[in-house]
């Protein structure tokens, strides 16, 4: 007779009461007394309010149309019974063209599109840490993809016609915009952080002047500058391209950004890190690209992310040049008498937001992945 | 409704004058005392601070001379090229030369020139330089639009980068002669209007009776000082809902947070389409500020100047003759000999050369957009969803104000 146990106990499952559905509702929902007038305030919020945005966005909404009709009560000058409400799908339907390309030629349009199919084809290999050959894809996207768009988009040459610029619009200026100030502020900028943290007087003050002046104007300054001072001082007929203009523009304005975002990276990096590059007889360059940026980089991911997110929707105040991004191009088709509706704004606009949120959400995203991914130091 | 932004511009134009001035003043200076002819006076100051830099080193000084030099170099440039911007080509040359009129436009103004589902601007602004561009090439399609924001568009006209300003720009004396431009006509009579929602102010049919009411405006317009004399004038009292954008505006008003809505006439049409229930909005009858609407060209270009102004006219003598784009062709052979005249098939014709264009050019202005009246029709008129009569803005012999002198 023994009282120790000979073999070991079967494990067993978790009991009811701690798993399944039932369980995550007790511990997630009605935990506590606060937690469950939470619960039943959300559920009312979410029953008055989604029944209404579905009937307004899927249920009532009018997906194609020649005109404004299809989206008017009859009281209102159209077909619709009085008292519907619902989304103007037709109208976004009707200016899906524009507000992608703005009024670039309908029969040149395969050039963005092909541009597009290129971007996304170099982008994603290189977004997927797995693909291999990541600087060859490098190379291709930050090298040959901008001097092919180039082509591509204005033409003049290799017998495509050529397309002004001022014909650009709507996500073709955003994404182009965007996707130029991300590949240049971040390389800019990280050399911009390095110099304002150098020991060399004249680079030090170069960059110090830099940034503090570009993050002492506001943008919107700079870009009315450039567009109704710049031409006034400019002999008729020599004039530099208003696209080209907000180009140089949101890039340096975003690099100077940038750079402080680094700084922050790079002074959170422990002293000990540079004297021990150091004393391993590495120089400047080597120092800083094997050991303080890669470190320094990683810790400000948020932070860089952060910035391209901002930058990515400060491209609407490209509008007060009167170039048309894609909120701009979607406001500026509410003038269209054609289409002049109640339900037209709203409309057009809840499609601009789901764009830029769409754009806005994947970067995010895919910043937390590549966080988790690198963050091998601090994991918790 | 304009803002009033147009004392900033004259500021600035004179500052780039003085500018220029003075870099011509001393690049002369400079080049007389090196030459040691005797000038101005202002020679003395460079020689006298010459003077001052003698114990310095002397590539101190050269630098100096240099820097100076290159200073100097930048500013002439710029001036040079202002000044030769207005003394080179005509403006008839330089659009024939590059085979399209460049055209200002609005940024989107329902029925003066909005995108249409193409993309392509359609409106009585966007028609108006088609007509341009069917006078001076025969062809309606060659003209090309820069869409303007109510403070660039100065600019863009003065710097050349538009041939002919065409959004709803109300002619004021300030901008015919401080701001250089030359209006050619007026291609919409516009005013400020009232627009009143008639089941919160049943009965009323007059802006006289508006007193104590909430009214929507849009603030730092003309619109907002235009509002408070009508009211002061008329010793009525009321209560202003101020906002700074037009959406924010017509939002206010149609959530009913005011009782009347007020802007330029023509704008209000275009406002009521987009309400919940249009049928309950009105209208009124006065108009309290005079708002020609016209497009403008360049001062000191008579030439392209008379064609742009003749091609307003143009369109009007059409109308009144009773050209229309469907028998232009028809009329070419009419029996009187004054439509012969203006379709340019009298013999030995001079008037379309004279000019500066061809013999035809009515013919091919209202081949591309039509005469005025079916222009007005198509774009704000009962052929579009706006639906604005014609009101004041019909021919002198139907009442209106539009009169044009006679193509002969």
């Amino acid at each position: 007779m023994s009282w120790v146990r000979t073999e070991m106990a079967l494990a067993q499952p978790a009991p009811g009461s701690v798993r399944g559905p039932l369980a995550w509702v007790r511990k997630n929902l009605v935990g506590s007394v606060g937690d469950t007038i939470l619960t039943i305030l959300g559920i009312i919020i979410v029953a008055w309010v989604l029944p209404q945005v579905i009937s307004w966005a899927f249920i009532n909404a009018q997906w194609t149309g020649p005109d404004r009709t299809v989206c008017a009560t009859v009281a209102q000058g159209g077909i619709q019974p009085d008292g519907w409400s619902g989304a103007c799908w037709a109208f976004v339907n009707a200016k899906f063209g524009q507000f992608m390309f703005g009024t670039y030629p309908v029969e040149e349009r395969w050039r963005p599109i092909l541009v597009a199919i290129l971007f996304v084809a170099l982008l994603v290999p290189m977004l997927m840490p797995r693909v291999p050959r990541k600087g060859l894809n490098a190379i291709l996207l930050f090298l040959a993809l901008p001097i092919v768009s180039f082509v591509l988009l204005v033409g003049g040459m290799f017998g495509l016609p050529h397309v002004e610029t001022s014909r650009w619009g709507g996500l073709l200026i955003t994404l182009s915009l965007s996707f130029v100030g991300i590949a240049v502020s971040l390389p800019l900028g990280t050399v911009l952080a390095l110099g304002r943290r150098s020991k060399m007087p004249i680079v030090k003050m170069l960059c110090v002047i830099f940034i503090e002046a570009v993050r002492g104007i506001p943008l919107i300054t700079v870009l009315f500058f450039v567009s109704v001072m710049l031409p006034l001082f400019l002999p008729a007929g020599v004039s530099f391209d208003k696209y080209l203009r907000a180009l140089i523009g949101v890039s340096l304005f975003a690099a100077a950004y940038m750079a402080e975002v680094v700084r922050g990276g790079l002074q959170a990096i422990p002293k000990g890190q540079y004297e021990g590059a150091d004393s391993l007889g590495l120089g400047y360059w080597q120092k800083m690209g094997l050991i303080v940026l890669p470190q320094a980089l990683k810790l400000v991911i948020p932070g860089i992310v952060n910035t391209f997110i901002g930058m990515f929707k400060d491209t609407s105040l490209v509008l007060i040049i009167s170039m048309f991004d894609l909120l701009g191009i979607v406001k500026q088709n509410f003038s269209d008498a054609n289409w002049a509706t109640a339900q037209t704004a709203k409309s057009g606009l809840v499609f601009a937001a789901f764009v830029f949120w769409l754009f806005c959400f994947g970067m995010s995203r895919y910043s937390m992945y590549t966080e988790r991914r690198l963050d091998t130091g601090h994991k918790r | 409704m304009d803002f009033q932004t147009r004392s900033v511009s004259v500021i600035f134009l004179d500052l780039t004058g003085i500018i220029a001035f003075d870099a011509v003043r001393e690049w002369e200076a400079a080049r007389r005392l090196r030459c040691g002819i005797p000038g101005n006076g202002l020679e003395w100051e460079l020689r006298s601070r010459g003077k001052k830099n003698q114990g310095l080193p002397e590539n101190r000084e050269k630098g100096l001379w240099v820097m100076k030099h290159i200073a100097i170099g930048i500013l002439g440039a710029a001036t040079f090229g202002f000044m030769a911007s207005a003394a080179s080509a005509t403006t008839l040359d330089t659009v024939k030369a590059k085979g399209f009129v460049q055209c200002g436009v609005s940024t989107g103004l329902a029925g003066f020139s909005a995108p249409d589902d193409k993309g392509d601007w359609q409106g009585i602004d966007a028609d108006f330089c088609r007509a341009v561009a069917a006078a001076v090439f025969g062809d309606g399609t060659k003209v090309k639009f820069t869409p303007l924001s109510a403070k660039e568009r100065f600019t863009a006209l003065q710097s050349g980068e538009v041939d002919i300003l065409s959004r709803n720009t109300t002619w004021t004396i300030n901008r015919d002669t401080a701001l250089g431009l030359n209006f050619v006509g007026t291609t919409y009579y516009d005013g400020q209007g009232f627009m009143i929602n008639a089941k919160k102010l049943p009965g009323v049919n007059s802006a006289l009776q508006l007193s104590g009411a909430a009214v929507c405006v849009q603030s730092g317009t003309t619109t907002e000082l235009n509002l408070a004399d009508y009211f002061k004038a008329n010793k009525m009292e009321y209560n202003p809902v101020v906002f700074e954008k037009l959406e924010e505006v017509n939002a206010a008003y149609d959530a009913g947070r005011c009782d009347v809505y007020t802007t330029d006439q023509s704008g209000l049409y275009g406002i009521r389409l987009t309400l919940g229930s249009p049928a309950d909005h009105v209208v009124l009858p006065e108009i309290i500020s005079k708002e020609p609407l016209g497009p403008a060209v360049r001062q000191g270009d008579d030439q392209w100047y008379h064609i742009v102004k003749w091609t307003y006219f143009a369109l009007l003598d059409a109308e009144e003759l009773g050209i229309t784009k469907a028998n232009v062709d028809e009329m070419k052979n009419s029996p009187s000999p004054e439509i012969k005249r203006v379709l340019g098939q009298e013999a030995d014709t001079k008037i379309g050369t004279d000019l500066g264009v061809s013999n035809d050019w009515v013919v091919n202005i209202v081949k591309a957009v039509g005469n005025y009246g079916e222009m007005f029709d198509h774009n704000v008129g009962s052929g579009s969803p706006l639906k604005i009569a014609r009101g004041i803005n019909a021919l002198w012999t139907k009442g209106g104000l539009q009169y044009a002198p006679p193509i002969r």
